[in-house]
């Protein structure tokens, strides 16, 4: 129909996590306000299981295009066969997870459609028949809330972990619709060579909970305690610019305004200022544990529980702790 | 090599942000303070490294006010060999799609273009969406989260990059001609000597209108903009924390209590 809600799924080499299917959370709660279904599209090479997957978390229609050339992530490739689907049916609306990948297919079929889109969404909802997309604006300072009133289908990414995670249920019905679709190998523009696993896997935009450190660990080794207690935590490590800077941690791991977004359960900020940068990545998440020896750190407004002291005192206590009540 | 780098002037970050409410758009000759895009920093020094390496020349654009000269003026400093303004008073209002659009026609008009270096996101905007847009508007290679130029083969028309996505380095060979939207780290952007600031406040800065790049002012400003602000807020206070007194043993006690309560570690 018309006036649907579609998911973008996105799949590495046919492997996806369930965060793949967040959005079809809040992507069915928008078709039911717009009086519509909500729909999945996948790209990829054999994803028939995800597509199963896809209607489990509540798909009721699955549009897939399929084939070699869609092995491995090409942004060219990809953005071209997302452009024919959206094209072909204009659903309303079509949602992408704010990741690279995500981004990525969302940005260039945009180009292509000949749109712009709005990107990194903390908000959605549909009044009147509107969608009205709610995002921050310099450094979170500013919320504010986008119409895309000519675009159709109105694109949109949204930031990971914004939206609850739909339940799954095997027993859901849906169509898998597959339309064929194809790029020609020699119009290819790129192709991958190899894929380097980091040796720590810093997925801090896909994390729960972030142990973040900076200027005031002093020292690099503060990182290898920060480290112990995302351990016990099942987290990733965190960290201010300042303390990428010094040396003491790789820029993968920098939270702010020229680092990640990020949007944990829980963030724990230990020797960190709270500077309007460094709060501009972290703010929206949805415990803030702060950990600072001056009482008068502006972390501490964005705070939900505060703690004024010396970390080298506090974190060991916390691994301490936290072991014996998780029995780990 | 023909090198293209877009950059955008931007407001400080600690500087006083004016918004026009009703259009819901940056008033962005009213702020004093701007700085060149800190992203496109990065984006500045790649092309220079690269103009090291394989020889070349750059052309720096931007798209804005009078006061996007000032960006140009610094790209000039540090001895980029030709900049443009991109202005009109149909740009004003421009989304990211009229963006996109514009630049695209003048790296188009700037001709026989191999890479267009742009940088990851804009610190107003905000975006970052810009350099994809731009590879699929021109049908170059998209290499977005760029961490590093492994290699370019003028001659053969490839390059070779690492781009650092979730979970590690994707290593990508492309065609030339590529947009290439690098991030921080990449590199560690030099500053401009004197003698360079001085002869760059001589040079006049060329400015391309909407109908010296053959753009339709249909699809631009705030005319063509498909996303439009109806609302700005100021986010409410994360309301006042709970500050945790006492011994060291108590407070750990009392939050590793309350985190475990929220059920979220497992
Ligand atoms: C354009 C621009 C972009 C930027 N982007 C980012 C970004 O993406 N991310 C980012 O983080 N920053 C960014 N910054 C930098 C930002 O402005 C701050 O300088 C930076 O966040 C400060 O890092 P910090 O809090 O670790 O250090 P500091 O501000 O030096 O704070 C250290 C804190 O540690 C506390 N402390 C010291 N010793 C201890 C101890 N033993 N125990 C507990 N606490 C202790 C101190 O009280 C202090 O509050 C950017 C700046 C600019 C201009
Ligand atoms: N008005 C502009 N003029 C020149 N380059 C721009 C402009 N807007 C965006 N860019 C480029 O696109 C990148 C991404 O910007 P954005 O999509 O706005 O976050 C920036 O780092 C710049 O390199």
């Amino acid at each position: 129909m018309a006036n649907d809600v579609w998911v973008y799924i996105e799949q590495k080499e046919g492997a996806v996590s369930p965060m793949s299917f967040e959005l079809l959370g809040i992507g069915k709660a928008m078709a039911q306000d717009l009086g519509s279904n909500v729909c999945a599209f996948v790209i990829g090479d054999s994803v028939d299981a995800i597509a199963k997957e896809a209607i489990a978390y509540g798909a009721s229609k699955v549009f897939v295009v399929e084939g070699p050339v869609y092995k491995n992530f090409l942004p060219d490739a990809y953005s071209k066969a997302a452009n024919f689907l959206l094209d072909k049916y204009k659903p309303e609306v079509a949602l992408f997870r704010a990741t690279s990948q995500g981004t990525d297919v969302a940005a260039a079929t945009a180009a292509l459609l000949g749109f712009g889109l709005c990107t990194d969404t903390i908000g959605l909802k549909v009044e009147g028949g509107q969608v009205k997309m709610t995002r921050a604006a310099f450094g979170g300072n500013y919320m504010v809330t986008v119409v895309n009133e000519k675009a159709k289908p109105q694109i949109i990414t949204v930031r990971p972990k914004s939206f609850a995670m739909p339940e799954k249920n095997d027993a859901n019905q849906g169509e898998v619709v597959k339309e064929s679709f194809t790029v020609a190998e020699a119009d290819l523009n790129a192709k991958v060579l190899e894929f380097i696993k980091a040796a720590t896997t810093v997925n801090l935009v896909e994390a729960d909970i972030i142990v973040s450190g900076g200027r005031g660990l002093g020292k690099p080794e503060g990182f290898e305690l920060l480290k112990q207690l995302a351990d016990v935590l099942g987290g990733a490590v965190g960290a201010s610019r300042a303390a990428v800077d010094s040396g003491w941690i790789p820029y993968e791991h920098q939270v702010g305004q020229t680092g990640k977004t990020v949007k944990p359960k829980i963030y724990i900020a230990c020797g960190i200022s709270g500077a309007i940068q460094h709060l501009a990545g972290m703010r929206t998440s949805d415990c803030i544990v702060a950990i600072n020896k001056d009482p008068d750190a502006p972390i501490f407004k964005a705070a939900t529980f505060g703690i004024v002291g010396d970390y080298a005192q506090i974190v060991p206590k916390l691994i301490e702790k936290f072991k014996a009540k998780l029995n780990k | 090599m023909k090198i293209v780098v877009c950059i955008k002037q931007v407001p400080d970050t600690e500087a006083e942000i004016k918004w026009d409410i009703p259009k819901g758009t940056l008033k962005r000759d009213a702020m004093e303070a701007t700085i060149t895009n800190p992203f496109d920093e990065f984006a500045i020094e790649e092309a220079l490294l690269t103009r090291e390496n394989y020889d070349g020349e750059i052309v720096a654009i931007s798209m804005g006010p009078e006061k996007a000269n000032d960006v140009l003026r610094n790209a000039l400093a540090l001895t980029v060999n030709q900049v443009y303004r991109l202005t009109d008073d149909a740009f004003a209002g421009s989304d990211t799609y009229a963006t996109a659009y514009v630049l695209a026609s003048a790296i188009k008009k700037i001709g026989d273009v191999d890479i267009v270096f742009t940088g990851k996101q804009s610190t107003d905007g905000n975006t970052g969406v810009v350099g994809a847009m731009l590879a699929a508007i021109l049908g170059f290679s998209q290499l977005t989260y760029v961490s590093k130029i492994r290699s370019i083969d003028a001659g053969a028309k490839k390059i070779v990059v690492e781009r650092a996505i979730e979970g590690g380095i994707e290593v990508v060979e492309a065609k030339l001609p590529a947009v290439v939207s690098v991030i921080k780290g990449i590199n560690e952007p030099r500053l401009p000597n004197l003698m360079g600031i001085r002869k760059a406040s001589k040079i006049p800065i060329p400015e391309w209108k909407a109908g010296d790049l053959g753009v339709d002012t249909a699809k631009v400003g705030s005319n063509g903009a498909s996303t439009k602000v109806v609302e700005i807020a100021v986010p409410p206070p994360r309301g006042a924390g709970e500050i945790l007194k006492g011994e060291v043993e108590d407070i750990a006690n009392t939050l590793t209590e309350k985190l475990i309560e929220m059920k979220v570690i497992k």
